[in-house]
C-alpha cells in the first residue's frame, strides 16, 4: 500500500483527483436520491405557498435572525408532540427556499405556533417580550411596528420563487401588491385572495399599522400566524399509504 | 590606478530573490490576529445578550443579527487568514520553492478581506441567506468563488513547482480543506438573486433538499475548514517546535483517506429525527461513529510524534497549547459521535450542549493549534530570536484554558439540564415544566459561560500584546555620559 501511494505523493495532480474522487461519494450517495425518491416528500392536504404579506414576514423573520434562537422542526418524540403539537412533516417546509429548521431552541419550536396567541399578543411581544412573557430573553423588536413592509418588490420575489419551484401564477403574481393589502383589510371582499391562496386565508387587522397599509410587524405575525395550520391534522393519515399498498 | 574602473568586487550583484515570500504571510497572520480578537469580543457581546437582554440593541445589534457575525468572524476570517497564513508557508516550505504568484496571494489576501466586510457589514444590515455559516448573500458569495480559486490555482500550482519528490503529509490536508471548501461553498449556495440589483435571493434548494445539502455543507465546514485544515498545520507545527519527525507515516496515509472519505457522510447527524427520510439519518449517523477512528488516528499521530522529547513539554509554552490543541481535538471528536447516536441526539439537539461541544473543538483545538502555530510564525517571519515573552505565552495559555474549562462545562450541565426539563413529566403525566422555566433555569449558566468567554477573550489580548512587542522591539538605549556637574565633584 505504502509502495503504491507514493504515485499519489509524486503527483499533485492525481492527488487533486483522488481527494475529489473520496470527497464526492457520499454526498452524493446522500442527496441525489433525496430529489429522485418520491417518498422524500409525501404529499400533503392543504400545504401552499405563502401569501404576499406571509412571504414579506418570513423574509423578515430570516432578515432578524429569528431562526438564530427558534425551531421550526417537531421532533416525532413523546414530549415534543405534546408541547408543541403534530411532528413535522417533510411536505409544511417544501416552499420554504431555504428551510427554517433552526438548530437551537434557546426560545421554543414556533413550527405550530399559527393561532396559539392574538395578534395583539404577537405585537406586544415583539415590541417588548418581557411584557407578556417576564422571564424572555429575547430581544426587542419594536422597530418592526414602526416601518412600513415594502410592497415594490414582492412580486420581484414571487417571480424569482416561481423560477425556483413554488408555483406562484402569473395571477399570483400580478395581485401581489394588492394581496399584501387586502390580507390587513378585513372589511374588503377576500375572493380573489381566497381563490388563489384558498379560504383559511381571512383578511384581518394584525395589530400595528393602519387597515391597508401594513407594517414589518403585521407581516411577520401574518407568517407566524400561518406556521403549522395548513396541514388539517384531524384528517391526515400517516399510514394512508401503507393501507393503500395491499389493494394494488 | 586613481581612476576607479569596475571591478569584480564592486560591480553591482543584482539581489537575489528571497527564497521564500515572506511578506503575504506577515499579512495573513496580523489579519487573523486582528479577525481573532474582533470575533472573541463580538462572542462575548452574545453572550452578555443571551445573560441580559439588554446588551441587544435595536436594529443592528440584535442576538438575531450578531450571531452570524460572529461565526464567520471566528471561523471563516480569524480561522481562514491562518490557514491561509500557514497553508502558504507550508507549502513554501516542504516543496522548497517560492510562491507560484506573490500577484495572485495579494490578490487572495486583500480579496479575502473584502469579502469579509462584506458578508460582516450585510449582516449587521440584516442581508443573510438564513443559512448557519453560509450567510453570505449571492454577490459575496460569487465573490468569495473568483477569491477562492485564485487559491487554489496559486497553492496547486506551488505545489507543482517543488523541489522535494515527495509532497509532504501537511500539503496533503490543505489541499483537501481548499478543493473541497470549494465544492461545498459552490453546491450549497446556488441561488436566485430576485434582482441584478437586489441583494435578496432565494436558495435553489427547498425544505428538506435543502435542509440535507445545508448540513452537509455546514458539516463538512467543520471537517474542512475546522478540521483537515487545521490538522495540516498540526503536522508541520507540531514537528517543527517539538523537533521530531512526525510519529507514524503509514497512520497519515490511513487517517487521511478515511478521515476526508467519512467526513463527508456525517451531515445528517444534524438533522436526526427531523422530516430527513429515515435512510439518510442512519446513514449520517452510521459514518458519524466511524469518524471517530480517523479522528483519533490523527490526535495520536500528533502527539507521538512527541515520543522521546515529552520533556519539552514541561517548559514550552508553544508546544502546551499544540498538545493541548490535540486533546481537546480528541475529545470533541469523541463527543461529536456520542451526539449522533440518535438516542443521544433526542436529548442532546435543540440544546446548549451542541453549543458547548462546538466551543470544545472551536476553542480548544481550532484556535490552540492557531496560538501555537502563530508563536512559532511570529518570531520566525520577523526575524526575531523569540517571542517578547514566554512569560505572557504561558499566561495566556493558562487564562484562556481556565476559560474553555468554564464555558464548556457549563455548557454542557445547561445542556443536559435543558433536555431533562424538557422531557420531564410530573406523576399526572403533564410535562413538568414550561418552556420559560427551562429558559430561567439557564440563567447562571449564561453568566459563567459569559465569564469564560471573558477570559478567553483576555488572553487573546495579552497574546496580541505579546506579538507587537516582539515586532516592534524597542531599541536599546544608550548609555548616557555622566553628568559633568557629577565628574567635577569626584
Amino acid at each position: 500500500m505504502l509502495e503504491s501511494h507514493k504515485k499519489l505523493e509524486r503527483n499533485s495532480i492525481w492527488l487533486l483527483i483522488f481527494t475529489v474522487v473520496a470527497v464526492s461519494i457520499g454526498g452524493l450517495v446522500e442527496i441525489v436520491p433525496l430529489f429522485r425518491m418520491e417518498t422524500t416528500i409525501e404529499p400533503v392536504k392543504g400545504v401552499r405557498p405563502l401569501t404576499p404579506l406571509e412571504l414579506a414576514g418570513q423574509d423578515i423573520y430570516i432578515r432578524e435572525g429569528c431562526n438564530t434562537c427558534h425551531s421550526q422542526q417537531i421532533r416525532p418524540l413523546r414530549d415534543e408532540i405534546q408541547r408543541y403539537g403534530h411532528y413535522s412533516l417533510a411536505a409544511e417546509s417544501m416552499y420554504d427556499h431555504p428551510f427554517v429548521w433552526g438548530s437551537e431552541r434557546t426560545g421554543p419550536d414556533l413550527a405550530r405556533v399559527g393561532g396559539k396567541y392574538s395578534n395583539m399578543w404577537h405585537l406586544e411581544h415583539l415590541k417588548n417580550p418581557r411584557s407578556v412573557v417576564p422571564e424572555s430573553i429575547m430581544p426587542n423588536y419594536s422597530l418592526l411596528a414602526t416601518r412600513p413592509v415594502r410592497t415594490w418588490d414582492i412580486a420581484d420575489k414571487m417571480k424569482a420563487l416561481a423560477a425556483v419551484g413554488v408555483p406562484y401564477t402569473k395571477a399570483h403574481i400580478a395581485n401581489a401588491a394588492i394581496d399584501m393589502q387586502i390580507q390587513t383589510l378585513p372589511d374588503e371582499d377576500p375572493t380573489g385572495l381566497q381563490e388563489r391562496y384558498g379560504p383559511k386565508v381571512v383578511p384581518q387587522d394584525y395589530g400595528s399599522g393602519d387597515l391597508g397599509s401594513p407594517t414589518e410587524a403585521d407581516a411577520l405575525i401574518a407568517y407566524l400566524q400561518q406556521l403549522g395550520t395548513q396541514v388539517d391534522f384531524t384528517t391526515y393519515d400517516p399510514d394512508y399509504e401503507l393501507k393503500k399498498a395491499p389493494a394494488k | 590606478m586613481t581612476t576607479l574602473q569596475p571591478t569584480a568586487e564592486t560591480v553591482p550583484v543584482p539581489a537575489a530573490p528571497p527564497r521564500y515570500d515572506e511578506t503575504i504571510l506577515k499579512y495573513f497572520t496580523i489579519a487573523a490576529m486582528f479577525w481573532a480578537i474582533a470575533g472573541f469580543a463580538v462572542g462575548v457581546l452574545l453572550a452578555l445578550q443571551m445573560a441580559f437582554p439588554a446588551f441587544n440593541l435595536e436594529p443592528y445589534l440584535t442576538f438575531g443579527r450578531v450571531r452570524p457575525l460572529h461565526t464567520s468572524a471566528v471561523i471563516f476570517a480569524f480561522g481562514g487568514n491562518i490557514l491561509f497564513a500557514t497553508s502558504y508557508h507550508v507549502v513554501q516550505r516542504t516543496c522548497q520553492t517560492r510562491l507560484y504568484s506573490t500577484k495572485m496571494a495579494w490578490f487572495h489576501f486583500w480579496g479575502y478581506q473584502a469579502f469579509i466586510l462584506m458578508a460582516g457589514l450585510g449582516y449587521l444590515f440584516g442581508v443573510t441567506q438564513g443559512k448557519e455559516y453560509a450567510e453570505p448573500e449571492w454577490y459575496a458569495d460569487l465573490w468569495l468563488t473568483v477569491v477562492w480559486v485564485v487559491y487554489l490555482v496559486n497553492y496547486l500550482m506551488t505545489l507543482t513547482r517543488r523541489k522535494e519528490k515527495h509532497i509532504y503529509v501537511a500539503n496533503w490536508f490543505f489541499l483537501a480543506f481548499i478543493v473541497t471548501v470549494a465544492i461545498l461553498h459552490l453546491c450549497n449556495n446556488v441561488s436566485l438573486p430576485v434582482s441584478v440589483v437586489s441583494v435578496k435571493s432565494y436558495s435553489l434548494w427547498a425544505g428538506v433538499q435543502s435542509a440535507l445539502i445545508q448540513w452537509w455543507y455546514g458539516h463538512n465546514a467543520v471537517g474542512f475548514f475546522l478540521t483537515a485544515g487545521f490538522l495540516g498545520m498540526m503536522y508541520y507545527y507540531i514537528p517543527k517546535q517539538a523537533d521530531r519527525p512526525v510519529y507514524s507515516y503509514r497512520l497519515s496515509i490511513i487517517h487521511f483517506w478515511s478521515l476526508i472519505f467519512i467526513y463527508i457522510w456525517a451531515g445528517p447527524h444534524h438533522l436526526l429525527y427531523t422530516s430527513l427520510p429515515d435512510w439518510a439519518q442512519t446513514l449520517g449517523m452510521t459514518f458519524s461513529i466511524m469518524l471517530w477512528m480517523p479522528s483519533w488516528g490523527g490526535m495520536i499521530n500528533g502527539m507521538m510524534t512527541l515520543s522521546g522529547a515529552w520533556h519539552k513539554l514541561r517548559d514550552d509554552p508553544i508546544l502546551q497549547f499544540m498538545i493541548i490543541a490535540l486533546a481537546f481535538y480528541g475529545m470533541s471528536t469523541f463527543e461529536g459521535p456520542l451526539m449522533s447516536i440518535k438516542t443521544v441526539n433526542a436529548l442532546s439537539h435543540y440544546t446548549n450542549w451542541t453549543v458547548g461541544h462546538v466551543h470544545a473543538g472551536a476553542l480548544g483545538w481550532v484556535a490552540y493549534i492557531s496560538f501555537g502555530a502563530i508563536y512559532y510564525l511570529v518570531p520566525h517571519l520577523w526575524k526575531k530570536p523569540a517571542m517578547f515573552s514566554k512569560t505572557l505565552i504561558s499566561v495566556h495559555l493558562w487564562i484562556s484554558t481556565v476559560g474553555i474549562v468554564l464555558y464548556i462545562t457549563s455548557m454542557w450541565v445547561a445542556g443536559i439540564m435543558q433536555g431533562l426539563m424538557w422531557r420531564a413529566y410530573d406523576e399526572m403525566g403533564f410535562l413538568t415544566y414550561s418552556f420559560v422555566e427551562v429558559v430561567q433555569a439557564m440563567h447562571p449558566y449564561y453568566i459563567i459561560r459569559a465569564l469564560g468567554g471573558l477570559l478567553f477573550l483576555a488572553g487573546g489580548l495579552i497574546m496580541a500584546w505579546n506579538i507587537w512587542r516582539t515586532i516592534h522591539v524597542p531599541k536599546p538605549r544608550i548609555a548616557r555620559k555622566p553628568k559633568p556637574a557629577l565628574a567635577a565633584a569626584q
